[in-house]
């Protein structure tokens, strides 16, 4: 226990420090940007405005202030929670994100699960036959897999199981002519985003499964148990795969920044409602409230998804426990 | 692994040598062609405006490789200097430097991507920069351990016993050792860089929407995939997918062949 705690301390130590140099890198991205907000917030009435109306507005937002005061003033408002307000959606942006980041657990949490389950087997079927056909042909799809961008996977998806097959909606929340949310058509539209963020994020999984139970399936006590002539199964679930499993948790935790990545490109293709596509609509509306927002929390849930795994590492492994590694 | 090198190959002939020769305009919108599926006269169907969609990918592939490869040169010669830097300095440099590593690595790097361009207009300059700043760690940890483990050896104690300055050092002695590896790296990082170009531009914030790149095209296909057409955004996905595939196949042979031990073992 007293490990894991030092370990959560490491960590956060690094994590603070990190959050705030972000926040500092957003600030001067967006004070050398040649957008300009109170043009942008006027749109084509800026031509017509006086210039005195402008200079008022600026005032009123603070922008004349001095450059490390309205830092200090916006980092002051972050931390007390206080987001601002969209200058694209015209509302809160606490509000945007809570009505949001379910629908993006909700996907996220289900895509990880389905490729820890899909990869675990997959991995080890090829482990277990290895050279085979099938062991090719896993390994190649993997390959491949990691090559294809996951927008043209998810494009792809569409075409065959909502253009020509017809079998699945081709994205949204709801089917469009429904007024309320059912938890049966969320599930049908949750399918094809979970299955294509799933599939985008397992070729390493895959690869790395198979390579360890390969590894494992040579020690001493996998050759014991066969010799005790327990089942195959047995020797393969119980034994092998159980030993091989370790590592991944820290290798999940570094796979966090592309799960961020694959959740922004899915909710994209597939108009999913949640927090990640938001980024994109806001970036292309430049609207630096809930664009610099979202990504703290895309920074945030990434060194969260890192301790997490860490964490898990300490208390499966009474290894690192005893050395205090971290 | 000979698919891999003749699809790189063949690639690499339809990208530097058929734009000079064809002479096709790929930008030639002809309404009364929009929309056709596969055919002999356009291999690869047409688009929703009637340009033809292999030209148009070879085109599209150009310009995406140009701008992945200038990326992945911007974030290896960052790379490349701090991995030096950290190496070659020690102490409590290279403990800050790797430290900033580390932050780098914890960074969605999409997320900053799209956070670059979206404040500085969408252009090829900001998706180059806004990809380099955010990919050179890979390169500055490669670096630093071979400058590590270089600094060990004979010919640059004999060189620092001689009274060579640190400069000279790096410049004479390490710089050259270090290339190989940084050139592979680049090499390794281009599939890279072109994938977070497409991706950047697929969302409408990569290069201008009348540039022929590959995620620009996708883009623009995705409303007639509704309709069933799905030679005009699947077929430029195609030309992301099989140079990187091509790439990370040889990449992987000559891992295999660089360390034959831990092949043989595998294969046991």
């Amino acid at each position: 226990m007293r490990a894991v705690l030092r370990m959560v301390a490491w960590r956060v130590a690094f994590a603070v420090p990190l959050l705030v140099i972000v926040t500092i890198v957003m600030f001067a991205l967006a004070q050398a940007s040649p957008f300009d907000p109170v043009r942008q917030y006027l749109g084509e009435r800026a031509l017509v405005t006086s210039p005195e109306v402008v200079e008022a507005i600026r005032a009123n937002w603070g922008l004349d202030r001095p450059v490390l005061e309205q830092y200090a003033t916006w980092f002051g408002n972050l931390v007390s929670g206080e987001l601002g307000e969209s200058r694209s959606l015209h509302r809160p942006v606490t509000e945007i994100i809570g009505e949001r980041l379910g629908w993006t657990l909700l996907a996220t949490g289900s895509a990880l699960v389905l490729m820890f389950a899909g990869s675990l087997v997959v991995g080890t079927l090829a482990a277990w036959r290895r050279g085979s056909w099938l062991d090719r042909v896993i390994t190649g799809g993997a390959f491949a897999n990691e090559s294809a961008p996951v927008f043209w996977l998810g494009l792809l998806a569409i075409w065959i199981f909502a253009v020509t097959l017809g079998w699945l909606p081709a994205g949204g929340l709801t089917d469009a002519a429904s007024t309320t949310i059912s938890p049966g058509d969320v599930a049908a539209h949750l399918i094809l985003p979970v299955t294509v963020l799933a599939i985008s994020q397992s070729s390493w999984l895959v690869l790395y499964v198979r390579e360890s139970v390969i590894g494992v399936l040579r020690e001493d006590f996998v050759i014991g148990a066969r010799a005790r002539g327990l089942r195959e199964r047995t020797v393969i679930v119980r034994h092998a795969l159980r030993s091989a499993l370790l590592p991944f948790l820290t290798l999940l935790g570094a796979r966090m920044p592309e799960l961020v990545t694959g959740a922004i490109l899915v909710e994209t293709v597939f108009s999913w409602p949640g927090v990640a596509a938001a980024s994109v609509q806001a970036a292309l509306a430049v609207d630096f409230p809930l664009l610099a927002a979202l990504t703290l929390l895309g920074t945030a849930a990434v060194l969260a998804g890192n301790l997490l795994a860490d964490i898990a590492y300490t208390v499966a492994d009474p290894r690192v426990r005893t050395l205090g590694v971290g | 692994m000979r698919i891999a090198t003749w699809t790189l190959a063949v690639l690499a002939l339809a990208v530097l040598v058929l734009p000079p020769i064809v002479q096709l305009d790929q930008s030639l919108v002809d309404l009364r062609s929009a929309g056709q599926p596969p055919s002999f006269a356009h291999p690869f169907g047409t688009d929703e405006v009637g340009r033809d969609v292999l030209l148009r990918s070879v085109y599209g592939l150009r310009v995406s490789f140009l701008v992945g490869l200038v990326a992945a040169l911007v974030s290896m010669v960052i790379g490349g200097a701090i991995g030096l830097a950290a190496g070659s300095l020690g102490g409590l440099p290279d403990r800050l430097l790797m430290r900033v590593v580390d932050g780098f690595n914890a960074l969605p790097h999409l997320l900053f991507g799209i956070f670059i361009v979206a404040l500085f207009a969408p252009s090829a300059a900001a998706v180059v920069v806004s990809v380099g700043v955010t990919h050179w760690t890979t390169a500055a940890r490669i670096v630093r351990s071979e400058v590590l483990s270089l600094r060990t050896r004979p010919f640059v104690e004999a060189a620092v016993s001689g009274g060579a300055g640190r400069m000279r050092v790096v410049r004479r002695h390490l710089l050259p050792h270090l290339l190989p590896h940084l050139v592979l790296a680049t090499v390794l990082m281009v599939p890279h860089a072109i994938w977070h170009e497409t991706a950047l531009s697929f969302l409408g914030l990569g290069l201008p929407p009348h540039l022929a790149s590959l995620g620009n095209m996708i883009n623009d296909g995705q409303r007639s995939l509704l309709t069933g057409d799905w030679w005009s955004s699947l077929v430029p996905g195609l030309f992301i997918l099989a140079p990187t595939l091509a790439i990370s196949v040889l990449a992987q042979r000559w891992r295999d062949r660089s360390s034959p031990r831990w092949r043989s073992e595998l294969e046991l």
